[in-house]
């Protein structure tokens, strides 16, 4: 009689055991990009399914400037959970990685090194592994607006401006202008970087240094110089004070513009939004003064990180190394489509790309493309996007703003604490 | 005269000190400490007065000081007239006085980002109801919110409509305070509408007056969310205030020099109000 109760007990007992050995709950966080959850929510649902004693539990946050505060904010408290997806370059550095994330140099095989070397901390290893695609900055256009005018996409910054003086006598709006999301009017002088460092191959290096100036390098100025001559050709949608990213995306793919100056990674929107326009759009790098010496400035995807205070490191990085294989990437172009290149070895994109991913791939290709400047110095002024907004709505000629800028840029790097400031 | 021994032990005053320490003198002091600092949240570094330095050479700074006291000045002084004579009108018996009442009132109750989000769509410049009622009449109505000189004088207009009904409902109060007395002897000696108001009425309701002054104008001088909530200080920098340049410093990760922005914005809210109070109390004691 006394048996059976004990056995009872014991049998409990192992049943207790055996599930706290099998839950391992991972908590993640990632930004409320709904290409970034669909994506997420593929890779570990996949993965619980071949490993059924691992969990997870998924947290949005906030992107922008907000987010940027969270992830620091739990991360100097010791509460940033255990996988963390977060920019890569100048925002990866600023998190002070080789304390607060957790070593990751051993699951990189896969890993292509360009992306490595932007998720490196100061000490020299790796913290971080890819998420998503690599994006180009450039220009989108609109193809049957082009088909219409018989335009041909511009190799130089003036065969640019005489399209959009075509577009313009033909009574459409040239450039899609988006101000009403401020971070959209940095692109031009942002996707420009390929020609600067085509020009002056060191300036990322002085700059940092203390040695170049926007104001003083008249290969960066340009970029300010192009918001103003669109401004000044009166090239903009009306509302373009007011006007929103959607606004933007949606004006380019539908032909109420013929521009739209952008990262690739909008090609999400215009797919989720405007199925039926996707292959009415195209995309080049933006041009400069010189055709020959053209190329696509590329910004790296976000990274996936393990905070070093995690309960669950090992089992973290085991994901994480899910993640950074062949299979795992695949499964993100399954759920996504292929907006751009992946950064995993042996990770080919399909063969039915849409257009603008066909216009961007080329690029890659030939070796034309410059990684963005915020991916070769720790330094970004904060108010680029208030700067960029003034000269491209007229408020501020363009030689006064470069040199606004590089006083923001000097507040930045004396706030980072760098040498030489 | 010697001071009467309260009655009380002293240990009665332990629950409000602890939180009163804990929750406003230990972060008063430590924003002090982390205002001298260079803090990215992970460590502080001691650097002196070079915030403060920073913050003064800030290129918006002056503008953002000027726009301060044009909006502070310009919501607080709109809001007390429109205030009185609303309060004047709504407490004149006329028709549906309650309902007109709640009417003015009801904007104050609603979310302030609220508010904001619903004035951006209004003043679209070109789908928002407020242009497109104006084309009806023939008129192109400018960019209200993307026009760098009209922004600032926009969203000041908002903080009105959101603000004036305290303004009124403290009015009335004022108003209902003064014995209709007064009023009697006025109208007995031959004096018209117009005299009464401004020789009984303003005069009488000064005790409302000070009260809405004083706290429009701190409301404007720290004023943030319905400027984030609609221009976020746009365009460009055009209708930055002190407390959205320092925002601005926190969103970029720059902890320590935010927290001297929010020093310096304590020091200047304290030396505009202090004498303002002083000067209103001392001619309070005259009359």
């Amino acid at each position: 009689m006394k048996l059976i109760p004990s056995a009872a007990f014991l049998s409990a007992f192992t049943l207790l055991a055996g599930l706290a050995q099998a839950e391992t709950v991972l908590q993640v966080t990632t930004d409320g990009n709904a290409e970034t959850v669909a994506a997420m929510e593929a890779l570990t649902a996949a993965y619980t399914a071949a490993n059924p004693d691992v969990t997870f539990e998924i947290e949005n946050r906030p992107g922008g400037a907000e987010g940027d505060n969270l992830v620091k904010t739990r991360l100097a408290t010791g509460e940033a959970g255990d996988i963390l997806q977060y920019n890569s370059g100048s925002l990866f550095q600023a998190l002070d990685p080789a304390k607060n994330l957790a070593d990751l140099s051993d699951i990189q095989g896969n890993v292509i090194d360009s992306f490595k070397s932007v998720v490196t901390a100061s000490d020299g290893t790796v913290r971080g592994v890819p998420f998503g695609a690599a994006m180009g900055g450039g220009i989108y256009y609109n193809k049957n607006i082009y088909a219409e005018l018989g335009l041909s996409v511009p190799k130089t910054w003036d065969e640019f401006m005489a399209n959009n003086a075509k577009i313009k006598e033909a009574g459409k709006v040239a450039v899609a202008t988006t101000f009403g999301d401020t971070w959209t009017s940095q692109l031009f002088v942002l996707g420009d970087y390929f020609n600067v460092q085509a020009e002056v191959p060191s300036f990322a290096a002085d700059y940092t240094a203390n040695k170049a100036k926007y104001a003083t390098t008249p290969a960066a100025m340009r970029g300010f110089q192009y918001l103003e001559d669109v401004f000044k050709g009166g090239y903009m949608n009306e509302d373009f004070g007011a006007a929103k990213f959607d606004d933007g995306v949606r004006m380019v793919a539908t032909g109420e513009a013929a521009h739209y100056p952008m990262l690739t990674f909008a090609l999400g929107n215009i797919k989720q939004n405007f199925p039926e326009n996707l292959e009415d759009v195209g995309f080049f790098a933006q041009p400069g003064p010189s055709a020959d010496k053209n190329g696509l400035t590329v910004w790296m995807p976000a990274g996936l990180y393990v905070p070093a205070a995690s309960e669950n490191i090992e089992a973290a990085k085991a994901f994480l190394a899910f993640v950074a294989s062949v299979e795992g990437c695949e499964l993100m172009i399954k759920t996504n489509g292929a907006t751009g290149p992946y950064l995993i070895k042996d990770c080919a994109l399909p063969a039915d790309v849409p257009a603008a991913v066909a216009d961007m791939m080329p690029y890659f290709q030939a070796g034309a493309t410059a990684p963005a400047l915020e991916f070769l110095s720790p330094i970004k002024g904060p108010a680029l996007e208030q700067i960029t907004v003034e000269v491209g709505s007229g408020i501020r000629p363009t030689a006064e703003a470069a040199a606004l800028y590089d006083q923001d840029v000097e507040k930045q790097a004396k706030q980072l604490g760098l040498p030489n400031w | 005269m010697t001071r009467r021994r309260s009655p009380y032990p002293y240990w009665f005053v332990l629950p409000a000190a602890v939180v009163f320490v804990t929750l406003f003198l230990v972060p008063t002091v430590a924003s002090l400490w982390f205002s001298l600092t260079r803090w990215d949240l992970f460590e502080a570094h001691f650097i002196g007065l070079d915030n403060y330095r920073q913050f003064f050479k800030e290129p918006f700074l002056v503008q953002g000081l000027v726009n301060t006291l044009i909006y502070a000045v310009l919501t607080s002084g709109t809001k007390s007239v429109l205030g009185l004579l609303l309060a004047v009108l709504l407490t004149s018996g006329i028709l549906w006085q309650g309902f007109l009442r709640s009417v003015v009132f009801f904007p104050v109750l609603v979310s302030t980002i609220g508010v904001g989000i619903t004035f951006a769509a209004l003043m679209h410049p070109t789908k928002g109801a407020i242009n497109v009622a104006l084309a009806y009449v023939g008129i192109d109505g400018p960019a209200w919110l993307s026009d760098p000189g009209l922004a600032l004088y926009s969203v000041a207009f908002i903080d009105l409509w959101k603000g004036v009904g305290l303004a009124t409902l403290i009015y009335i109060a004022g108003l209902a305070a003064i014995s209709p007395d007064y009023y009697e002897a006025a109208r007995i000696d031959g004096a018209t509408r117009v005299q009464q108001f401004w020789r009984v009425t303003v005069p009488l309701v000064r005790p409302a007056t000070v009260t809405v002054v004083t706290l429009s104008l701190i409301g404007g001088l720290r004023s943030f969310d319905i400027i984030w909530a609609t221009t976020k200080g746009g365009p460009g920098f055009a209708s930055d205030v002190l407390a959205s340049v320092i925002y601005k410093q926190y969103q970029a990760g720059f902890y320590g020099l935010a927290t001297a922005g929010n020093v310096i914005l304590f020091a200047l809210i304290a030396i505009i109000i202090l004498p303002l109070t002083w000067w209103f109390n001392k001619r309070e004691v005259d009359l």
